[in-house]
């Protein structure tokens, strides 16, 4: 009876401990890059340049953050940093708030509103899922030439905001509301404006905060489109900067400097994650529906 | 406050007829119980009433107006569902509160009737909470309170207390039968309890299939239920209902025993119903119907017998004397009492 009872235990704290080894290896594995990233970007170029690369902080951090804000990258790549992280940061915001504007919107009409054709635009939403954005490159390249929107933040956002992902993460949300709600809310006089307003959306503040900062990060790390819809250095985002401050010879590159502008496109994406997790813990607390 | 009008109500689902035609007046402040098994229509009569299910035929009326085509909001209702559906992120404060909230009713007088409500449900220490910090019981008279404050003309209940265990039940019973006597609420309460409707209707209607067997006061219902579906859902342990030979003006029972039945009617067959508690044991030498007792349930106060008509396979329940020394395997000799019998058409159903 006693072996009995504490076998099992005994056999979870050693599978514990094998976990828990396991997740610290994954860590230093997925930690160690951006470690080198942060470390580099405290080195001057010399030292960047001349193997191997010390594990430990240089003394050149605040000389390079100082020269990469106080106009080194506006030398280099033609645009301050303040205006690339302002770039981002809008195109980034704009993409996540649009999402959940439209995919919300969406979401919304399905689940909780009979009209022709209701499940046809459910599957046509679904089958978007199927071509993603370098599918429909070209056409929305084109419609975006014609609408005179290349160069500006609209064609940075607009073409990048329908998601049949949050669509249907939000439909599978709705769908866990209890019909009754919707017919309680009705007897109190709630219209459909209301019952989304008063009742659907707070409900949703955990959801909409998961989607906010997966579509953040998804519209920070956004590539090919800002890649082709800019053509002034004015309208780059980071992550464009990056790759046009890298020359093709090595020793051209000012690594002190890009591996700086590499922490900077770092820290935003973190800092929403860490700032967003509260509502996720609430979240994940406050189960009941 | 306002009475109810009921005309032909009709109700399909692609087709399929649900609720065959119901007419119905319900008085001013008239508690009406609508009672049935599970999935006879009850909830779509009553959320036919509500609004919240659209009418395929009939007309409804509240007070003078007809609400056919009215939104939930506009019939002027408050509604109790069975889950309380109460809003989670809400206080149990707000959540009283949003129905006036919305029709734009003064802070003041809000707060002043909710809490009144408060007071009459004895909610006032949890008006902060949310409704996930409540127990069952109080989750109830929240969904409870939020009808009240409304004053609305009537009140829809749909087995609003069929989520609480035994004890709570009597308690939140009683609790809604003297609220409608303080409020005077015209009321319309669904449930399958057969006690929750007995006790608390000042009628019934009795539901199968879609179609109301019976409208009328609990005690009519119990005395000459309209049909034999009527007879056999009302009462408990069940009416024995079983078929008889009509020989002579006397009733030929399974097994071949007769029985003198007063206002047999001029066919071959019929349905008798005889209710257990409406039978007592009688000597060998009057006419009875011998019963095999199978097992005896005793409950204290009185004991139940169950077994068959002697020479047949007919069940019979008979409701006997705590004191009863009756047991397995006795037969004992019982007679209906006079004119507590039930007689009924053995191709309609209906009462004779
Ligand atoms: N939305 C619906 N679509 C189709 N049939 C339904 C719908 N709602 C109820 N029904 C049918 O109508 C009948 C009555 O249902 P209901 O009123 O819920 O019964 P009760 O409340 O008496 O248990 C049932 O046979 C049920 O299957
Ligand atoms: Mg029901």
């Amino acid at each position: 009876m006693d072996n009995g009872t504490h076998s099992p235990l005994v056999a979870r704290g050693a599978a514990r401990t094998l976990a828990h080894l396991w997740m610290i290896l994954g860590v230093i594995i997925v930690a160690f890059p951006v470690y080198y990233v942060f470390i580099a970007s405290t080195h001057s170029v010399q030292t960047i340049l001349r193997p191997p690369l010390p594990l430990l902080p240089g003394s050149e951090a605040f000389e390079n953050y100082r020269a990469a804000f106080s106009g080194e990258i506006n030398r280099i790549g033609g645009v301050s940093l303040w205006r690339l992280l302002g770039n981002t940061t809008l195109i980034a915001v704009g993409i996540a708030v649009g999402k959940i504007v439209i995919s919300m919107a969406s979401a919304y009409a399905i689940v909780f509103f009979k009209f022709p054709f209701r499940m046809a635009c459910f599957w046509l939403i679904f089958i978007t899922l199927m071509l993603p954005v370098e599918v429909r490159i070209q056409p929305t390249y084109k419609v975006m030439v014609d609408l005179g929107l290349i160069d500006t933040y609209a064609g940075l956002i607009l073409p990048l905001i329908a998601s049949a992902t949050a669509t249907l993460l939000f439909r599978q949300f709705f769908m866990t509301i209890p019909d009754e709600l919707l017919e309680a809310a009705r007897v109190d006089g709630a219209g459909p404006w209301r019952f989304f307003k008063d009742i659907l959306w707070p409900l949703s503040l955990t959801n909409v905060a998961a989607i906010f900062v997966i579509q953040f990060i998804y519209g920070w790390t956004q590539y090919l489109w800002p890649l082709l819809v800019t053509n002034s250095n004015e309208m780059n985002t980071i992550v464009i900067a990056l790759k046009k401050m890298i020359s093709f010879a090595d020793a051209d590159t000012p690594w002190n400097l890009v591996m700086v502008t590499s922490v900077l496109a770092i820290l935003p994406p973190i800092l929403v994650v860490v700032l967003m997790q509260r509502w996720f813990v609430k979240g994940l607390v406050e189960t009941e529906k | 406050m306002a009475h109810i009008q009921l005309n032909d109500l009709r109700k399909s689902y692609a087709g399929q007829e649900v609720i065959h035609g119901i007419t119905m007046n319900i008085a001013n402040g008239e508690f009406v119980v609508i009672v049935g098994p599970s999935g006879c229509g009850k909830s779509t009569l009553l959320r036919m009433v509500a609004g919240l299910e659209g009418i395929t035929g009939g007309t409804i009326s509240i007070g003078d107006r007809v609400v056919n085509d009215l939104e939930p909001r506009q019939r002027d209702i408050a509604m109790v569902f069975q889950n309380y559906a109460l809003y989670p992120h809400m206080s149990v404060r707000e959540n009283m509160a949003y129905g006036l909230k919305i029709a734009k009713m003064p802070a003041a007088e809000i707060e002043a009737r909710v809490a009144k409500a408060a007071a009459m449900l004895e909610l006032e220490p949890y008006l902060d909470r949310k409704p996930r910090a409540l127990s069952g019981g109080q989750r109830q008279r929240v969904a409870m309170g939020r009808a009240l404050v409304r004053e609305p003309a009537a009140f829809l209940l749909d087995e609003p207390l069929s989520n609480l265990d035994a004890k709570l039940r009597v308690q939140m019973r009683l609790q809604i039968k003297d609220l409608h006597q303080t409020t005077g609420q015209t009321m319309l309460y669904v449930t399958h309890d057969q006690v929750e409707a007995m006790t608390l209707a000042d009628r019934l209607i009795v539901m199968n299939k879609g179609v109301a067997e019976q409208i009328a006061t609990p005690q009519e219902v119990y005395m000459t239920p309209a049909s034999e579906f009527v007879a056999g859902f009302i009462g408990s342990p069940a009416m024995n209902i079983f078929t008889v030979q009509v020989q002579g003006g006397e009733a030929m029972l399974p097994g071949g025993h007769r029985l003198p039945i007063a206002g047999l009617p001029a066919r071959p067959e019929v349905r008798l119903g005889l209710r257990p508690e409406d039978m007592e044991v009688v000597g060998e030498d009057v006419p009875g119907i011998p019963v095999v007792l199978r097992s005896v349930e005793w409950l204290g106060a009185d004991a139940f017998g169950y077994g068959t008509i002697e020479g047949s396979d007919v069940p019979m329940t008979l409701r006997l004397p705590g004191a009863t020394a009756a047991a397995r395997g006795q037969r004992l000799r019982v007679a209906p009492v006079e004119g507590r019998w039930h007689l009924f058409a053995p191709d309609t159903g209906k009462r004779l």
